[in-house]
């Protein structure tokens, strides 16, 4: 314990070095967080809110108020499905269904393995070949349930 | 010189498959001995094309789509890129129909080209608009754009002329150049389109606001959910600087303009651009009082010219062409052209460039095509998740700010998103109302709460349930959020449930009243 959070405390510190002067250097750092550990952990809340001469009050409530940061690690794979407007036209809302059957988790969990990790999304902007889906940093087109089981054969194959 | 072959390589086509059919390409001419050099353009935006693959020869582009990474050794069978007879060509791409018969100032150059090369760029009429601007005084600037007409963008449609006379006109050391690229609206993909397919016109555009309003300092503001967009700006941003369009000495004129790329954290109210400077200042994003105006006080309190993409697109136009070229298109006070996004259950989606006054009718099915799915369209929701659900009576509106303010809708960004006779009204209507749970940012009580109490009538009436008391009471609540809201998020959300509830009252268990 006493050498992760050292190493906590390393990074938070290379992290906001980095930043600090920077126009409002919270989000950078955050998103900055996120990316090197894949979530924002609650000690890091204190340590982000000293370096920046903020209270742990501003730093939480920018953390949780914005969707994309996490407060515990993702599975292996994040899968966003969209659920907006032209991808509901396009049959989102039984693709949800079905994601949600297969995978046998809902919107903000996590399988039991690890591995994957379904969150909603509001827009991917490729609302003229709905409905889609994001799967990492790939984004899919006219994603019916046959070809999301396509992709997560893919992802099965990759033993992650 | 090899024969050059372009595949896009935008979030769409990418989503289609496109690195695959470019590794095909590549794979299958080496195996054949062909001497062909793959080019990865942006998209032109016909999206169901896509992946539109174009040969260029002497001839011109032909052009070949949707081709997936299957269909390459047979297009290869058939000649490609010789002459090719196949089923998936589709002549000479300047001729598509669907993109011949738009009319296109901001999205010309979009397709043409590897979106990073400066040289492409500047072939193409690129960097003219930030060269006379170079040579005009502040005022004279920011006369041409009040003269062309330009009203913003994003969707609420104030004239951009006015609000950089406002920045211009307030004295200040420190001035700031925002761009609003946190493109939320579900059907609307214009602004990503243009940063990934002709992103220096952004650059261009933001430097002209600079040296119009005398800012030093830009920021793009990019949703998360953009990470192809995050990847060309970030490369277009840097060679920019090294090309002398960016930085201490703009093309040897003495003016300074730096920009940087934020990246937003999924928060769809921070396409309000007040809760887009708070979260650019490192806050969460919540909505501010108006006044003061962020033109007066925007970015830490400084004078800030924060428009969308668009709208600093457009800008380039209006100095390279006058303010009269650009004014001329259009109707009424809706001056230039409006970009469309054909989205949702539609056979030929994608962006359609044409000067304001078509209708509505006219773009789901001239361009569009009806359909995807065949069935017959039944409901169109124009400008986003706040814009109005329009029945078929409502199809023949004309495409301009006032005749959509005259039923009731916005056109906003200009997204089109068509629904077919499968859809239930109400429970779109519920989703308007989640969504606006969800998105909140919940400074003010209208919007934070009533979203919530709005998800709950709605589904008591569709259970049947107190149904008259509850229909009266989700139109006071629309009305407390209309008129107590901050801002459009919680002042709009009633219009796509009034106008489901008004045009579609069927799809509310209304039988059994």
């Amino acid at each position: 314990m006493q050498s992760s959070a050292f190493s906590l405390a390393e990074t938070i510190g290379a992290v906001v070095q980095e930043h600090i002067g920077r126009v409002g250097p919270l989000m950078l750092v955050l998103h900055a967080v996120q990316e090197r550990l894949g979530y924002v952990p609650s000690a890091a809340i204190p340590m982000i809110a000293s370096a920046l001469s903020l209270s742990r009050a501003e730093v939480h409530g920018v953390m949780h108020f914005y969707h994309d940061f996490r407060a515990e690690p993702a599975g292996n794979h994040i899968i966003q499905l969209c659920r907006a407007e032209a991808c509901q036209a396009m049959g989102a809302r039984a693709l949800e269904a079905h994601v949600r059957g297969k995978l046998g988790i809902t919107f903000g969990e996590t399988t039991p393995d690890g591995r994957f990790t379904l969150d909603p999304v509001y827009c991917l902007g490729n609302c003229a070949c709905a409905p889609t889906v994001r799967i990492d940093d790939d984004i899919h087109a006219r994603v019916t349930p046959q070809r999301f089981d396509e992709l997560l054969a893919d992802l099965q194959g990759d033993g992650r | 010189m090899s024969i050059r072959v372009f595949v896009p390589r935008d979030t769409t086509a990418l989503a289609l498959q496109a690195d695959a059919v470019a590794q095909a390409i590549t794979a299958e001419a080496s195996r054949r001995s062909i001497d062909l050099t793959v080019v990865r353009n942006g998209s032109r935006g016909a999206f169901w094309l896509e992946p539109l693959v174009e040969i260029e020869d002497e001839s011109g582009r032909r052009a070949f789509g949707p081709v997936s990474p299957a269909d390459v050794p047979r297009l290869f069978n058939n000649g490609f890129p010789g002459d090719c007879q196949d089923i998936l060509a589709l002549g000479p791409a300047d001729e598509l129909p669907w993109l011949k018969r738009q009319q296109r100032l901001t999205f010309a150059r979009a397709g043409l080209a590897d979106p990073l090369s400066i040289e492409s760029y500047r072939s193409l009429g690129g960097f003219a608009g930030l060269e006379n601007a170079l040579a005009l005084s502040p005022q004279a600037i920011v006369a041409a754009v009040k003269e062309s007409g330009l009203r913003g963008r994003g969707g609420a449609a104030f004239p951009t002329g006015i609000k950089w006379q406002t920045v211009l006109d307030t004295p200040s050391t420190q001035k700031y150049i925002v761009c609003n690229a946190d493109e939320g609206d579900s059907g609307t993909f214009a602004d990503r389109l243009l940063m990934e397919a002709d992103p220096y016109q952004l650059i261009e555009g933001m430097t002209i606001a600079a040296v119009a309003v005398g800012a030093s300092e830009g920021f793009i503001y990019l949703r998360s959910e953009y990470p192809e967009a995050k990847k060309i700006l970030l490369a277009a941003i840097s060679r920019a600087e090294k090309a002398g369009w960016l930085g201490g000495d703009i093309q040897g004129s003495g003016k300074k303009f730096h920009v940087e790329l934020r990246i937003g954290a999924g928060a769809y109210i921070c396409g309000e651009e007040t809760s887009l400077l708070d979260s650019l200042e490192g806050k969460r994003g919540l909505v501010r009082f108006k006044p003061p105006l962020p033109a007066i006080k925007g970015l830490l309190g400084q004078p800030t010219v924060i428009n969308n993409v668009l709208s600093f697109a457009a800008a380039t136009t209006v100095l390279a062409k006058g303010a009269a070229y650009y004014r001329d298109f259009g109707t009424g006070r809706s001056r230039g052209t409006l970009t469309v996004q054909l989205a949702g259950n539609i056979r030929r989606g994608g962006l359609v460039e044409l000067p304001f006054g078509r209708t509505l009718r006219e773009l789901v099915e001239d361009f569009g095509g009806g359909t995807a799915t065949g069935r017959p369209m039944r409901a169109i929701q124009v400008g986003g998740p706040l814009g109005t659900y329009l029945p078929a009576a409502q199809w023949d509106v004309a495409l301009d700010y006032e005749a959509f303010a005259g039923i009731s809708g916005m056109l906003g960004h200009g997204g089109i998103v068509v629904f077919d006779d499968s859809v239930d009204l109400a429970q779109q209507a519920r989703f308007a109302m989640e969504f606006c749970a969800i998105e909140s940012c919940g400074k003010c009580t209208p919007c934070r709460v009533g979203s919530v109490r709005g998800v709950e009538v709605i589904d008591r009436i569709i259970a049947n349930e107190h149904r008259a008391e509850n229909l009266t009471l989700l139109q006071e609540l629309c009305d407390t959020m209309v008129d107590g809201s901050l801002c459009a998020m919680g002042g709009l959300t009633p219009y796509p449930v009034r106008s489901a509830l008004q045009h579609f009252a069927e799809d509310f268990n209304i039988r059994d009243t």
